[in-house]
């Protein structure tokens, strides 16, 4: 963290979020979370999901609509596009089969 | 209301004497448990392997309840889901609704056990006899859940 200033404009704009991954999609993508900085053009959900499809191979194969895939932020299930905020927990997984 | 996530089995009838202990307004107490079946899609299941989201249960199956307290007049609401390896047999998950009738009872019980199923972040890995795979979501049970929107 030293190497960043953070005085300088950039910083500000640095969102952290923490992405969590269940099921099936964690198993295919042989992970269950990760911490990630967003890029400058990743702003909302479904800009996510773009970027982690264009990582290719099983990625795209999870992440290009193919298959179904739910979207929670901060522990609570978004049906429509939602912006990202510093400090997010997202999570990715398959329709739900509890019970 | 009482909402437990666990690994260990459960006591419907120790769950059901605490759920009205001391509140003789109960008049009526329903209740369901749902267990792990030996066959499903035509394959025989030997085990299955339920996974969760942790710090998203708790809340999901409190907030579903939340609901259920709103549209039904329910003096008590116990739910226990567990996780981690079971057999068939085996119970996953307990529903009981107490109210002073039975039908505020029989329909939030119902109604409870289709929110969870639909909404409640658990999935199920069977193993079978070829092998193991990740149980499919069903449209029958989102149009369970879904026929509680238009009452």
């Amino acid at each position: 963290m030293n190497a960043i200033d953070p005085t300088k404009e950039s910083f500000k704009t640095l969102k952290n979020i923490k992405i969590l991954y269940f099921a099936r999609l964690r198993e295919t993508l042989g992970l269950d979370q990760e911490n990630i900085i967003l890029p400058e053009n990743v702003t909302d959900t479904r800009q996510l999901q773009k970027y982690l499809s264009n990582k290719g191979d099983v990625w795209e194969n999870e992440f290009s609509q193919k298959k179904a895939v739910r979207i929670a932020v901060n522990q609570e299930v978004v049906m429509a596009t939602q912006i990202l905020q510093d400090g997010d927990e997202v999570a990715f997984f398959p329709p739900v089969t509890g019970g | 209301m009482s909402v437990s996530v666990q690994r260990h089995d459960f006591d419907i009838s120790a769950e059901i004497t605490d759920l009205y202990a001391g509140n003789t307004k109960v008049g009526a107490i329903a209740s369901f448990i749902g267990l792990v079946r030996d066959m499903n899609d035509g394959l025989n299941v030997t085990e299955i392997e339920l996974e969760h989201y942790p710090s998203m249960t708790q809340k999901c199956l409190e907030s579903i309840v939340q609901q259920a307290e709103k549209r039904w007049d329910l003096n008590g609401v116990r739910i226990i889901h567990r996780f981690g390896t079971l057999k068939p047999a085996d119970q996953i998950v307990l529903v009981i609704a107490s109210s002073s009738h039975r039908s505020d009872a029989f329909e939030a019980c119902e109604f409870l056990m289709d929110y969870l199923k639909t909404q409640a972040p658990f999935w199920k890995k069977e193993s079978t006899e070829v092998g193991e795979r990740w149980v499919e979501a069903r449209k029958s049970d989102d149009e369970a859940a879904s026929r509680w929107n238009s009452s």
